[in-house]
């Protein structure tokens, strides 16, 4: 059966890439989100 | 070979070494895209000024037109889950991410279209159709394979991917407002251009999704995993045909719970910025209250990881007794704490609702998966999903027309919501009954080893 999943298997490296890939914009967003939910308690 | 052939099941079977880790990223990079779909409201005004630019002119689409793309979103979000379950199921996650990838940012780039030659039909058919099918093909495209990963963990892993849907709005809410920022000319409002790139850039995400996704090999177990040698009892060990699933109490019992849940939330997520103005004249600002909404985002995003990980310690049914005993307290409370005025309790208690209405979602698929076994939760995950276009009409007409109908008998407006938070706490009592009446799937739903084998196309 053939795959493309033909690597010794998964590095460190490709995890910490594949995380950071989903994790930068969700934390971007989340950022941004924090500072107008502030205007909760400012505005 | 063809070379849609990289898409088949067969080619994503995972090679020993693989982690199973970076599965959720993939899940992750589908679910982070079609969460936009919530954040779709930070166009209707720019597109009601296509032609006047600073203010509508004739010509110019109205905020009711408009309203319609994101509902027939929804709508065919939970049409394509419901039809296209099984194909998903059987034709695996990466042929399905890539359908998703291509209708999701499709869509756009026909809405882009759409805006470009002003006809409002290109965009229903865009975003609301094509778009709506890939968002639900995107939504159960991971579930199973998740499961299937995490059989140790099957709340946290799939909770994992429905929290990236509830983020999604929270990244295309900002980028698009920035991208129209800087597309807008004198003479356009920059929609056109930005439909372009959010559908380049989703499809590259998506992409991404679907080149990193692996089934796990047949046999796989995470390491030192042993399945429990006494399965609990709402649990099963066996699978259940997908139409079959249909014919069990079980399915529609909890099709309820999920609805009943999704209402108590989604008609208050809704309606959140405007309540609190309203129970709070003259303490809630405008500002404070778009501050409220977006905490309420942060809750409904964190309370699917959190609720649906919790689920794995306490068990499914256990996770929604306590959503429903501690919405029931926490509705009954608002009235109270908004008539003394006791402003941080209040925003209190819907914080942890709104956590719980995304809870909701995230645990479910899990405790589909307890139900009917891992085979078909995802195209039984795509069934159930109807239970959520329907909480979606149920919800927002609850709280709207009760509080309408109060305001016009003479009610004050800030205590125009109370009658609507009891009915809620009464609609999760119901919740709390169908809840309580889920039992194990009885044998005979079970499917035979050799009707799988016949179903899969397995020899």
């Amino acid at each position: 059966m053939a795959s493309d999943n033909d690597g010794d298997g998964t590095t460190s490296v490709q995890l910490a890439i594949a995380w950071a890939f989903v994790g930068i914009p969700l934390l971007w967003g989340v950022y941004n989100t924090l500072s107008n939910a502030l205007k909760l308690f400012t505005g | 070979m063809s070379l849609l052939s990289i898409l088949d099941r067969d080619r994503t079977i995972a090679k020993p070494g693989f982690s199973r880790w970076m599965v959720p990223p993939a899940a992750l990079c589908v679910h982070l895209c079609i969460g936009q779909a919530y954040a779709f409201s930070v166009f209707n005004l720019p597109m009601t000024k296509l032609i006047g630019l600073t203010k509508s002119a004739p010509g110019d689409w109205n905020l009711a037109e408009l309203g319609w793309i994101f509902s027939l979103g929804i709508v065919f979000l939970g049409v394509s889950a419901a039809v296209f379950g099984r194909w998903v199921e059987e034709g695996g996650p990466r042929r399905a991410m890539f359908a998703a990838a291509l209708c999701f940012s499709g869509g756009f780039l026909i809405s882009a279209f759409g805006v470009w030659v002003h006809q409002l039909w290109l965009i229903y058919i865009g975003y609301g159709v094509i778009g709506g099918c890939g968002l639900g093909i995107g939504y159960i495209s991971p579930v199973s394979t998740l499961i299937k990963w995490f059989p140790d963990r099957p709340g946290m892993a799939t909770g994992m991917a429905i929290m990236g849907f509830g983020g999604g709005a929270m990244i295309a809410a900002p980028l698009s407002v920035w991208l129209m920022h800087m597309f807008a000319t004198s003479t356009h409002v920059g929609v056109m251009e930005t439909f372009v790139v959010l559908g380049l850039i989703y499809a590259f995400f998506m992409f991404v999704g679907a080149a990193i996704v692996r089934v796990p090999a047949p046999g796989w177990k995470p390491e030192g995993y042993v399945a429990p040698a006494q399965p609990k009892k709402l649990i099963s060990t066996r699978d259940v045909f997908v139409y079959q699933a249909l014919k069990t109490p079980q399915f529609w019992l909890i099709w309820w719970v999920l609805c009943l849940n999704v209402t108590a939330g989604i008609g208050v997520l809704g309606q959140a910025s405007a309540m609190s103005q309203e129970m709070f004249p003259g303490r809630v600002t405008p500002i404070a209250a778009s501050g409220f909404v977006g905490l309420l985002s942060i809750f409904n995003m964190g309370g699917r990881f959190c609720w649906a990980s919790v689920s794995d310690f306490i068990g499914r049914k256990n996770t929604y007794f306590v959503f429903f005993v501690l919405g029931i307290v926490l509705y009954s409370l608002v009235p109270y704490f908004g008539g003394h005025g006791f402003l941080p309790l209040f925003v209190l208690c819907f914080l942890i609702i709104i956590s719980m209405y995304g809870g909701g979602f995230a645990t479910v698929p899990a405790y589909l998966k307890d139900m009917f076994g891992t085979r078909y939760v995802g195209a039984i995950h795509g069934m159930l999903l109807t239970a959520w276009s329907a909480a979606g009409i149920f919800g927002p007409v609850l709280v709207n027309y009760i509080r309408q109908y109060q305001v016009a008998h003479g009610v004050p407006k800030a205590d125009a919501y109370n009658i609507t938070m009891y009915i809620m706490a009464v609609l999760l009592v119901v919740g709390f009954i169908c809840n309580f009446l889920v039992r194990a799937v009885d044998d005979r739903h079970h499917m035979a080893l050799e009707t799988l084998d016949e179903a899969v196309g397995v020899a």
